[in-house]
């Protein structure tokens, strides 16, 4: 172990407030996109589908470090203004994301079985109502373990902003560290894996969270309460409730 | 209160039903009876507006269904026009089709609050009452999926009449539920039949029932009417070959 390592880690943490504002800030941007993105991708206008799908797969089919150089080198080119280069990579992880969210998004809102619409429109709710009132909370359950891969790769996804010289975590290792300790390679870049790996594991943490609030209230689970009162109840009053 | 007339409806090439006409009066009670695949659910489903018709006009309390009268002309309804004449029906599924993201409570008081626009207050009154009538009335904070089949099926019983619909549907409400459960639905659906005067179409393997609780009985074949008559005479003593046969074997099984 270096001695270096009280001068190295300081330094890389530095990175971390770009790195974390990068991801919460795609995050965020994936969630506004591929929401309205997904469900549009379910219009029954055709030119709507054809719109969505054209953002989906050219965001999806193109390199995300071009998108990245477009946006921060060419941009200015055309429309003589620059952004900052954290915004500029907050944006393209968001449209990035955001276009493989919004197949998730669709295929979730898929997956809710027909009779619940059934069971909606015979209840008179009008398609605005069924879809926020009925289907969508619970094609929730289904999109956020995909949606938690998605924020994973988003959050790794953050080292390309190294490129737009953004100061975050794989820069400093890169651009400040390496130059003045060239002989701590293995520990420097051990460290980032380490700092990305922790980053994802509390992602990961808030994401089950998440999952078991939703999936709680469609019922997958029942909630603790329910559970410990079920216990309580012993297993025949159910069975004879039944009966009534 | 219901007119069908002349309606056809196919999916791809299967004429499902054929030039069917038939009227129901208000309050009346009608079971639908026959072999699978005889068209029987597909009536229910078009008049909750579920699946549109291929030919034909369907009518309720004396407006058009199926269809809309746009200047002089009488064309399919759209989704607003649909949604306006559906809050007259009201529909229990087979599979209960309860919502699993809300609570018993939840699933009573959205459309009445969300589509006829009553207060929570007043909603949650009819709540009550109407789990009170089921009897669940101690079950309005469980969730859905807390319940028996029985259970939750007079939850969607319940739910359905507190949109106090002119018309019920229902579709093969116990076929889903445990041999034991079957009579307290149906003892609960007789009851519901006593004391209001909803119209209520019915589709049902339960015979016993179909004889007590109907005022017609129509046996379907093939997508068409082949004989609608009190449920006396449809049991005691039908016209048609296939209804004996259909009767026997429903009845010796």
């Amino acid at each position: 172990m270096s001695d270096n390592l009280s001068r190295i880690v300081p330094v890389l943490l530095q990175g971390l407030p770009p790195t974390v504002i990068a991801t919460v800030g795609g995050i965020v941007l994936t969630i506004l996109l591929s929401v309205p993105a997904g469900l549009l991708l379910l219009s029954s206008r055709r030119w709507v589908r054809v719109l969505v799908r054209i953002y989906v797969e050219g965001f999806r089919g193109t390199s995300e470090v071009v998108q990245l150089f477009w946006i921060y080198f060419v941009l200015p080119v055309l429309i003589g203004f620059q952004l900052v280069p954290l915004w500029a990579g907050v944006l393209v992880l968001g449209l990035n994301h955001g276009a493989y969210g919004a197949e998730i998004v669709r295929g979730a809102v898929q997956s809710v079985p027909r009779a619940q619409y059934e069971g909606a429109i015979a209840l008179s709710l009008s398609p605005a109502q069924r879809m926020r009132r009925v289907i969508f909370p619970q094609a929730l359950v289904e999109m956020l373990p995909p949606m938690n891969n998605l924020f994973i790769q988003l959050l790794k996804s953050t080292a390309i902003l190294a490129l737009i010289t953004v100061p975050e975590v794989t820069r400093q290792a890169r651009d400040v560290l390496i130059p003045n300790y060239g002989d701590d390679t293995i520990l420097i870049f051990g460290l980032v894996f380490l700092v990305y790996l922790v980053l994802a594991a509390i992602l990961t943490a808030l994401m089950r969270l998440a999952e078991r609030i939703a999936s709680r209230r469609v019922g997958r689970r029942p909630s603790r309460a329910a559970r410990v009162a079920a216990r309580a109840a012993g297993p025949g009053v159910s069975d004879r409730m039944a009966g009534i | 209160m219901i007119t069908f007339d002349a309606v056809e409806k196919r999916f791809g090439d299967n004429v499902v039903l054929r030039e069917l006409s038939f009227d129901v009066a208000p309050g009346e009670h009608v079971t639908l009876i026959g072999p699978s695949g005889s068209g029987k659910t597909t009536i229910l489903r078009l008049l909750m507006t579920l699946e549109k018709v291929n030919s034909g006009t369907i009518s309720v309390a004396g407006r058009y269904l199926s269809h809309m009268v746009k200047g002089d002309k009488l064309v399919p309804s759209d989704e607003k026009y649909c949604r306006e004449v559906r809050m007259r029906i009201g529909m229990v599924f087979q599979q209960f089709n309860l919502f699993p993201n809300m609570t018993v409570r939840g699933n009573l008081i959205e459309a009445p609050t969300r589509v006829l626009g009553l207060s929570k207050d007043e909603a949650n009154a009819r709540a009550q009452d109407l789990l009170d009538l089921v009897g669940l009335g101690e079950k309005i904070d469980a969730h859905p999926t807390q319940l028996s089949g029985g259970q939750q099926q007079r939850v969607a019983i319940a739910r359905a009449l507190a949109m106090r619909p002119d018309v019920l549907l229902l579709d093969e409400v116990t076929s889903a539920l445990d041999p034991e459960l079957v009579a307290g639905v149906l003892k609960l659906l007789r009851d519901i039949g006593e004391s209001t005067d909803i119209t209520i179409l019915c589709v049902t393997h339960e015979m016993g029932f179909a004889r007590d609780f109907s005022d017609r009985v129509m046996m379907f074949d093939g997508g068409r009417v082949i004989e609608d008559a009190p449920p006396e005479k449809i049991f005691s003593d039908p016209d048609h070959r296939r209804t004996q046969d259909f009767l026997q074997a429903v009845l010796n099984h």
